[in-house]
């Protein structure tokens, strides 16, 4: 008998596992099946019962329940069920019945048991539990990136060019001629504590017309930015991209071990974001800047396509509207003159997180130094604000619908009028302030005195570590947004058994997750704005969170962010508009596989969350 | 309307014709094949051992064309066992014609290595025995091995069918609006791949001995599942015209 020809393998070549065996292992578990013809509405599994084959949809559909009724999953064409019963003793564990007239394919007990042992990826598939399973896509995704996967020591720096402090000037310069070197690392001690450019030379000593004796530490400019050599060359290029630096020392357990200098990281990168962010400060008007914009969006798309993961893009495009920003409050204070008084330029939201994309509304606000005096300063301010919110949105970052910009004067507040508010909203939460407010819990200051913002977020997170009341409220905000249940023949499939043709993977996924990590990370005090940092604060924190959670909120988040992303990626090269939006047609049945175990990951943390702060209790509404 | 109505107006007992059949017959895979057995008329169809078979002929005539493949596959009202399905192809006496090599996809080399039917006999008739048979259109299947066997054993062969073609006949008859019967409106296929249709049973490419078994295997178990309860005896369901 010609096996190959059958229906059965042409039919279970499509699908995994199947398509992961070899033709001989195929054609002899095809000759095995057994096949089945079941009616709409009538059980194929019930609880308890004793399961004696691996079942896969040929036609039609099935759905299995949990014990206590709620829906678990729908099945069709290709999928496969039973295996959950199969493994644990062969008593059914979620009962079947079909949805439409079905046809099924079984695969005997034992076989199945017998494939597992013997082919790995057969067994993986039906072993591997979510998280796993998430792990391991994400691991063979893994990135050639170069920036994300070579770390800083494996690339050949030079040896750092060390002078004293107390070196004159003129000493430092002969020592950069000779070493043809455009910066040298000034010890005290064996400690760095700084750095002597070539520019600093030019703007600190001749321009100042100082002697040529001055002692190099009298050439440094306050504190000194290192990197330790364990880290990644992405973390390198983001602090020299925050900073706007052109060199970085690197350090070994604190001792200077070498710089790097731009040229070191662009041998490593595509240089897409690097150009974006320096081409930014080229420009000298609006109009300039919201041409020079247009190109985010190819920028972005070729991020994607060089296998950058959801952080580096995250905060690459966080970098980048951090420097629009930057460069319009600078074209407003040449425009308005110096601040009267001294303030902080705020980013809200996913900028503070370093989790931009490429859709994405401006959230911003101002800290004004407390000496604020309306009638003399509103103006200017106003008129900054004004300028710097009209221009972003000329560049892209529409206005926020919530009015959460420095352009409304509820949110230009002085030092301690923001400390005045975090308390209120900390003490006194109400569901409502709490949904209006939750952007402000993740802030990040992007131009002035940007250590205020990190002041305020200190401060904050002192007063919400422990604070069971206002985490309660939080934790209850956190849970307004859920994810679905999976995907059903081309559909979304909603845990009430809803079907929708698209879903929106930022509402329904990233959103609730860091939601629900913003909400851990005040728990703890913790002061990080990114979520995956926030994740590594929380999993410092044994006691809050169960072993391996934040590990696996990690990849869920890494994981439905990708796909994100990518889909973005894909409106922008296709022409489209990109959105947040998401026709399950469009996803693979691997990443509906994924995403649905990514789905799945922020339902019990959900759940988790709910229990933790007991924020399914019915709160004491007041004012 | 009950479907007995449709049914052979003289029923025979075929467990005891399978009896009297294996005393009379000469050779021995005959003889086996009938003393193995016959369901009583009155089994149930929850009890019910059947085996689709399916040939591929060189036309349509049993007395000029001839089987060029079987495929068989044994099955029950819940299950298709494939791990016992067979195929064989069959060596014609006559050189294939060119339009049945364009619908079966078998090439002459295939066939000029295969064996005579003769030679299978004793493989193909246990494969059918002890199990009632049943055909998608039963002329073809009843003719053909009749016509086979009486050219090479010179004996013939008798059995009775589960015809799905039938039965499907019958149940679009059965749920005709009396318009359509008083302006005797033709009924819908009742072609294999039309008739799997309407029980949204999955395309299967055609003209493939064990593919079309196997699909009448399915087509059956889907018109017992809509149409007949577990508990309908077998006489019920063989030998509709």
């Amino acid at each position: 008998m010609q096996v190959e020809d059958l229906e059965v393998v042409h039919f279970l070549r499509q699908f995994p596992p199947f398509d992961t065996l070899e033709d001989d292992a195929l054609n002899h578990l095809a000759q095995q099946v057994e096949i089945s013809y079941v009616r709409a509405n009538r059980m194929v599994l019930q609880y308890g019962e004793e399961i004696t084959d691996l079942y896969v949809i040929r036609s039609g559909a099935v759905e299995s329940h949990r014990r206590n009724g709620e829906l678990y999953n729908r099945l069709s064409e290709g999928h496969t069920f039973g295996h959950l019963s199969l493994l644990m003793k062969r008593r059914v564990r979620f009962p079947a019945r079909t949805m439409e007239d079905t046809l099924l394919y079984c695969i005997p007990a034992d076989l199945f048991d017998d494939y597992c042992n013997r082919f790995e990826a057969f067994a993986e598939f039906f072993e591997m539990d979510g998280s796993n399973l998430l792990r391991k896509t994400l691991a063979s995704q893994a990135d050639n990136n170069d920036l994300t996967t070579v770390r800083i020591r494996s690339i050949a720096l030079r040896e750092p060019i060390c002078v004293d402090s107390a070196t004159p000037a003129y000493e430092v310069a002969t020592r950069m001629d000779e070493e043809r070197v455009s910066s040298v690392l000034v010890l005290s001690g064996h400690d760095a504590t700084g750095i002597i450019t070539d520019q600093d030379l030019r703007s600190r000593l001749l321009a100042q017309r100082l002697p040529d004796t001055t002692p190099a530490a009298d050439l440094l400019s306050g504190d000194m930015a290192t990197i330790e050599d364990s880290e990644y060359l992405f973390e390198a290029l983001l602090v020299m991209l925050r900073l706007n630096l052109h060199h970085l020392p690197v350090t070994r357990k604190g001792e200077p071990v070498g710089v790097m200098s731009m040229s070191d990281i662009l041998r490593h990168e595509s240089q897409s974001s690097l150009l974006m962010v320096r081409g930014i400060h080229w420009q000298t008007s609006v109009d300039e800047l919201a041409n020079f914009a247009k190109q985010l969006p190819s920028v972005f798309a070729r991020m994607v396509n060089e296998d950058a993961n959801s952080h580096m893009i995250g905060s690459a495009m966080s970098v980048i509207g951090r420097t629009f920003k930057q460069r319009l409050l600078e074209l407003a204070e040449e425009k308005l003159g110096p601040p009267p008084i001294p303030y902080c330029f705020l980013a809200l939201g996913s900028m503070a997180r370093d989790e931009q994309l490429i859709v994405t509304d401006q959230d911003n606000a101002l800290i004004l130094d407390n000496h604020y005096d309306p009638s003399l300063h509103n103006s200017y301010f106003e008129k900054l604000a004004r300028f710097v919110c009209d221009g972003l949105n000329a560049c892209g970052y529409r206005y926020c619908s919530g009015n959460i910009m420095a352009s409304n004067p509820q949110w230009r507040m002085t030092q301690q009028q923001w400390q005045a508010q975090f308390s209120d909203w900390i003490d006194n939460p109400t569901p409502q302030s709490l949904l209006n407010s939750n952007i402000f819990f993740d802030l990040d200051g992007v131009y002035g005195q940007t250590r205020w913002a990190d002041e305020l977020v200190a401060f904050v997170a002192s007063r919400t570590r422990n604070h069971t009341r206002f985490l309660a409220y939080m934790a209850r905000n956190a849970l307004n947004r859920t994810p679905p249940l999976g995907f059903f023949k081309g559909f979304v499939m909603e845990q009430d058994g809803k079907h929708l043709p698209t879903i929106n993977l930022k509402r329904r996924g990233t959103a609730p997750l860091s939601d629900l990590i913003r909400v851990h990370a005040l728990a703890i005090g913790s002061t990080a704005r990114n979520s995956f940092e926030r994740l590594d604060d929380i999993q410092q924190d044994h006691k809050l969170l169960p072993e391996g959670n934040a590990r696996d909120l990690s990849d869920a988040l890494e994981y439905i962010a990708l796909v994100r992303i990518r889909h973005q990626a894909a409106d922008i090269e296709r022409g489209d508009t990109p959105d947040n939006n998401i026709e399950p047609e469009l996803l693979s049945s691997f990443e509906q596989r994924n995403l649905k175990e990514a789905f799945q990951v922020v339902d019990r943390a959900q759940g988790f969350l709910r229990y933790r702060y007991q924020a399914g209790k019915p709160l004491n509404i007041k004012n | 309307m009950n479907a007995r109505r449709f049914a052979h107006t003289t029923i025979p007992e075929w467990k005891e014709r399978y009896v009297q059949l294996a005393s009379e017959a000469n050779n021995c895979y005959l003889k086996d094949y009938y003393a193995a057995g016959m369901v009583a008329a009155n089994t149930p169809v929850s009890q019910l051992p059947m085996v689709a078979l399916d040939f591929e002929t060189t036309g349509l005539n049993p007395e000029q064309d001839e089987i060029i493949s079987i495929g068989l596959v044994p099955f029950d009202h819940q299950r298709v066992y494939c791990r016992k399905a067979r195929e064989w192809l069959v060596k014609p006496s006559d050189s294939l014609s060119q339009q049945s090599v364009v619908i079966h996809g078998i090439r002459h080399s295939d066939l000029s290595e295969a064996p005579d039917l003769l030679h299978i006999l004793n493989d193909v008739l246990p494969a059918l025995s002890g199990r009632v048979i049943v055909v998608h259109y039963q002329r073809i299947e009843r003719q053909f091995m009749a016509r086979e066997l009486l050219r090479r054993i010179g004996e013939s062969i008798d059995f009775p069918v589960i015809d799905t073609m039938a039965l499907e006949h019958q149940q679009l008859r059965q749920h005709q609006s009396w318009q359509d019967k008083l302006f005797k409106r033709p009924l819908p296929s009742v072609r294999l791949g039309e008739c799997r249709q309407r029980y949204r049973l999955p395309f299967y490419h055609p003209h493939h001995a064990l593919t079309d078994a196997i699909a009448t295997a399915e087509l059956l178990q889907a018109q017992l599942a809509h149409h007949f309860s577990p508990d309908t005896p077998v006489s019920e369901l063989w030998h509709l015209e």
